[in-house]
């Protein structure tokens, strides 16, 4: 088990590496620069800046020294639009406000999916099932940025129950996070239902019946157990899609997070802070998929993990 | 025990013999002369399709919506893109704009009809990109097995561990612009049509179709996958082997033989990719990326309505509504298909 562990956190870091090298490779291929902005600078000022900056060196030795300076101090660089602060300051003040946005996000849609797809598998076939799955499809095809701004509408611009955006306090924080939840509750009801489905069918929970446990029971302590491996399996690359998929709640309601920066550095080719963003979500996408990994063996132990 | 049917009754009853040797008990599914109509997989799933009502619903409206979205921009007397500053944002009415105007007094209703063209040429178009990369890749990959197969998959799997969403936004951010390559070969195309190739008019045009290639060439990774396993289960029937036995190549094999018998997975997977493309198109454009004026799509058309949002709701409903209703239908359209289509899959 923990070689297992060991060995899946290493091959993390070869991927890590590849992910780096293209969006390093990326970043420096676009074509203008982050100072020929619309205001003509100076020559002598620019020169200065691609100085302080090295983008005069050759092109492979501002990759080696951004990857040793990776390794050896975890340092991303300096940010080039916001002059003085570096892009692991930056990541390090807006990364904790995306990630409690995603994680209450995924939170709320587990506590909404999860029932949801239980009712649809135990009630199969019958109104409550069409109901729930046709909401779940619905949850799916909303996107977010057009579900947020009709709820905005609704409940904060005419009802005036919730504030339109900010993060403060617990009631700045409903609207966006369930706006970011909904599509993710969506496809957890149907991951839950198709693997509840499954488990149902099965001999034990035949056995379970035959020995006249109540169907409460046979559900809640013998059926839930193997029937959410599909939406374990789906918490890892749901939570990385949720974190993306937040960039434009972020931008809608305003939020201080990461996803913000992400597009800001991109339209304005901060290339150390892009680099650094597009890094820090290919790794966690990698550590939530390893994670799952793992719990995957707790749940099911017929999974062989050492192939 | 009184259910078993004695021995003697069995022989009492009629012998179906000769005329219906019968291996596969076809009274069992009590549906024998369908049988002896002659099915196939396509009537039957035809038949199952039918039946799904939200199915139909959903065919129907996307019908429906395509033909308003190619007709209404020719036949409409307001261009999409004709402003009228004197008359601003008015609200829809009955009489005349029917989804209202917007700042630049351009009237809604075409721009969503000419969006609707602009959103759905991507969901067609960049599928359709994916649909040959990621068809012929697993094809490859499931057919010749072996070492071939697992470093293809390999180079998938690494693949599907990418942030791609990230790079989509990366890719049209910095190439969808006009000094790269790529827009030199845009003009180099555009030039077989147009007399004046670098009009910077083409400009936002030349962005969609990076859109379009970007997207597609991102999104064959579950197609391919299922395309693999299908080859692969598909590869050691004896059609397979009759084939190879006459000398047919093995890339006519492939084409000719393996995947029109896998077509039927491959058509749902391709009905659910439509959806996810047009949502990844909206998305970039919401964020500023895809779709500029005075081109619109509908992801573009939120993000402009979003900003007076206070002012002129309808400016984000319409728009927001009518891509949710598309993907709502393609969703459903394609869940009805997989019902249809792909027997083992199916919800009983």
């Amino acid at each position: 088990m923990l070689a297992f562990i060991l060995r899946r956190l290493l091959t993390i870091i070869p991927t890590l590496f590849l992910v780096a090298t293209l969006v390093f490779v990326l970043v420096r291929l676009a074509p203008g620069g982050p100072f020929d902005a619309e205001r003509e600078v100076p020559a002598e000022v620019k020169k200065a800046l691609d100085e302080k900056f090295h983008l005069n060196d050759p092109i492979t030795t501002q990759y080696k020294d951004w990857l040793v300076q990776l390794v050896t101090k975890g340092s991303l660089g300096p940010s080039m639009k916001y002059s003085n602060r570096t892009v692991e300051e930056i990541i390090g003040i807006t990364l904790p406000v995306s990630m409690e946005l995603g994680l209450w996000a995924m939170l709320v849609a587990l506590a909404i999916g999860v029932p949801l797809g239980i009712l649809g598998a135990v009630r199969q076939n019958t109104w409550k099932d069409s109901l729930a799955m046709a909401s779940a499809m619905l949850g799916i095809s909303i996107p977010r940025f057009v579900l947020a701004p009709l709820l905005v509408l609704v409940l904060s611009l005419k009802l005036y129950l919730l504030p339109v955006a900010r993060w403060e306090s617990w009631r700045h924080m409903v609207l966006p996070v369930f706006c970011a939840a909904l599509p993710m509750a969506a496809y957890i009801a149907r991951l839950a239902r198709a693997g509840m489905l499954e488990v149902i069918r099965s001999d034990f929970v035949r056995t379970a019946r035959a020995k006249g446990l109540s169907e409460r029971v046979i559900i809640l302590r013998h059926a839930l157990k193997g029937g959410m491996l599909p939406v374990v399996s789906f918490i890892g690359p749901g939570f990385a899609g949720l974190l993306v998929g937040s960039l434009v709640v972020e931008k809608i309601f305003d939020i201080p997070g990461m996803g913000r920066y992400l597009v800001e550095s991109v339209l304005n080719k901060d290339y150390y802070l892009t680099a650094g963003i597009a890094l820090v979500y290919g790794t966690l996408l990698m550590v939530s998929n390893t994670a799952v990994d793992i719990a995957y063996k707790f749940l099911d132990p017929r999974v062989e993990l050492d192939r | 025990m009184s259910e078993e049917t004695p021995l003697p009754a069995v022989a009492a009853v009629p012998d179906p013999g000769p005329e219906h040797p019968a291996p596969e008990r076809p009274s069992v599914h009590g549906e024998h002369h369908e049988i002896e109509k002659g099915t196939s997989l396509w009537r039957d799933a035809w038949k199952r399709l039918k039946k799904n009502r939200v199915a139909v619903a959903s065919a129907i409206i996307l019908i429906v919506l395509v033909l308003v979205c190619i007709i209404h921009p020719e036949v409409t007397k307001y261009p999409y893109d004709q402003a009228n500053l004197k008359l601003g944002a008015t609200s829809p009415s009955w009489r005349d704009h029917w989804f209202g105007t917007d700042d630049y007094g351009r009237d809604l209703f075409s721009r969503v009809t000419f969006g609707g063209r602009v959103s759905l040429a991507v969901g067609v178009i960049a599928t359709f990109i994916s649909f040959t990369i990621g068809v012929s890749y697993g094809a490859i990959a499931g057919y010749f097995g072996g070492r071939i197969d697992g470093i293809m998959m390999r180079i998938v799997d690494v693949l599907y561990t990418l942030p791609l969403l990230v790079f989509e936004i990366l890719l049209t951010a910095f190439f969808a612009n006009k000094d790269t390559i790529f827009y030199e070969w845009f003009i180099a195309v555009l030039g077989i049509f147009k007399d004046d190739p670098t009009d910077p008019a083409f400009l936002p045009l030349f962005k969609i179709v990076f859109v379009f290639g970007a997207l597609g060439t991102m999104s064959w990774l579950t197609m391919a996958r299922i395309v693999r396993g299908q080859v692969i289960s598909l590869r050691g029937q004896l059609f397979v082997e009759a084939a190879q036995s006459v000398g047919v190549s093995d890339m006519r094999l492939i084409f000719r033989h393996l995947i029109p018998n896998a077509l039927g997975p491959i058509i749902v997977y391709t009905t659910l990719t439509i959806p996810e493309v047009m949502l990844t198109e909206a998305f970039l454009s919401f964020l500023g990326l895809g779709t500029e004026e005075p081109l619109s799509s509908w992801g573009q058309l939120v993000s402009n309505g979003v900003e007076s949002l206070d002012l002129n709701p309808w400016l984000t409903i319409f728009p927001g509504v009518m891509l949710a209703v598309t993907l709502f239908c393609f969703n459903f359209l394609g869940d009805g298909l997989r019902d249809a289509l792909d027997p083992r899959i199916r919800k009983d």
